[in-house]
């Protein structure tokens, strides 16, 4: 379980490098200054996709989990 | 394969690295009307892929299974059948919806379409196939036999036929033939994100079988 708590924090972690992208590029354009509504609302669209990936991979890590508990606990 | 854990950490960043950069990396201006979405190259084009290297899979095992009649092989070939079904259903799916905005309407039967539509339909048999018979083993034997038939249909369906007419797909136009988009047209900025996405849908497909794998496992463990 921690483990798995450690790769994910990793992977979060990992992507803030995105923003951290995005906030430069920003930087260059004086017009927008809030970073969602910058590139024609883009960074909307990936907010929502990550969400739902982030749901779809949470779901998935937990039946595998309950699974793998399954298998070594045996069904009771 | 069936409890490591280091691919779908791969699984997860590549997804994630797909699902955030896809939208983000420059992409060629095609026309008009293509506009932004070239972007579905990433999601509508590695379903196929995906299916295509699932339903390998489950040939594979189908084979195996003829060689080695084990419980085990006939679960793992029905079970990448199933993930490798439903990722062509995403496919057939995704590509109706960008083909009503690229070409005008959901379905207009292009050779591409009709054959995909046709693979999907025998691969639909194999599991009306499988729930008509309770015999295990018998099940088992005669599924294996008609999955090697079904994967070897989709050459003609998906890979072959489509190229004998002109189709609506890149590269389908006058005497290019080809339905399929030609790797070396593929820009390399896109490249970047469409070779991961191969490699991150692929695996989670395999992810999601491997725990229909264990599910069935369990139950006939139980049972």
């Amino acid at each position: 379980m921690n483990t798995m708590k450690k790769i994910l924090t990793a992977i979060v972690f990992s992507l803030l490098n995105f923003y951290a992208n995005a906030q430069t590029s920003v930087g260059a354009q004086p017009v927008t200054t809030d970073l969602m509504r910058s590139n024609g609302k883009i960074l909307v669209v990936v907010a929502v996709i990550v969400i739902i990936m982030i749901g779809f991979f949470g779901y998935l890590i937990k039946v595998d989990k309950k699974l793998t508990k399954l298998e070594k606990e045996g069904i009771k | 394969m069936l409890r490591a854990y280091w691919w779908k950490i791969l699984c997860v960043v590549l997804m994630m690295y797909v699902c955030t950069y896809g939208f983000y990396v420059e992409v060629p201006r095609l026309d008009d009307r293509m506009q932004q979405t070239i972007r579905n190259f990433f999601f509508h084009v590695p379903m196929w892929f995906g299916m295509m290297i699932l339903l390998l899979v489950s040939l594979v095992y189908a084979i195996k299974y003829l060689g080695n009649p084990t419980a085990k092989n006939d679960f793992y070939a029905s079970a990448y059948a199933a993930t490798g079904t439903m990722f062509g259903f995403l496919g057939i799916t995704t590509g109706a919806l960008w083909a009503n905005y690229q070409w005008g309407q959901p379905w207009s039967g292009d050779p591409k379409q009709n054959g995909a539509a046709i693979a999907l339909l025998i691969y639909l048999a194999y599991f009306v196939l499988r729930g008509s018979m309770n015999d295990d083993e018998k099940r088992a034997r005669i599924s294996a036999v008609y999955n090697i038939f079904a994967f070897f249909m989709l050459f003609p369906t998906l890979w072959i036929l489509p190229r004998l007419t002109q189709s609506l797909h890149p590269g389908g136009q006058g005497s290019a033939g080809n339905p399929g988009i030609n790797g070396k047209d593929l820009d390399w900025r896109m490249r970047l994100v469409f070779y991961p996405a191969v490699i991150g849908w692929t695996l989670l497909g395999v992810w999601i079988t491997t725990l229909k794998i264990r599910l069935q496992i369990l139950i006939e463990k139980h049972s």
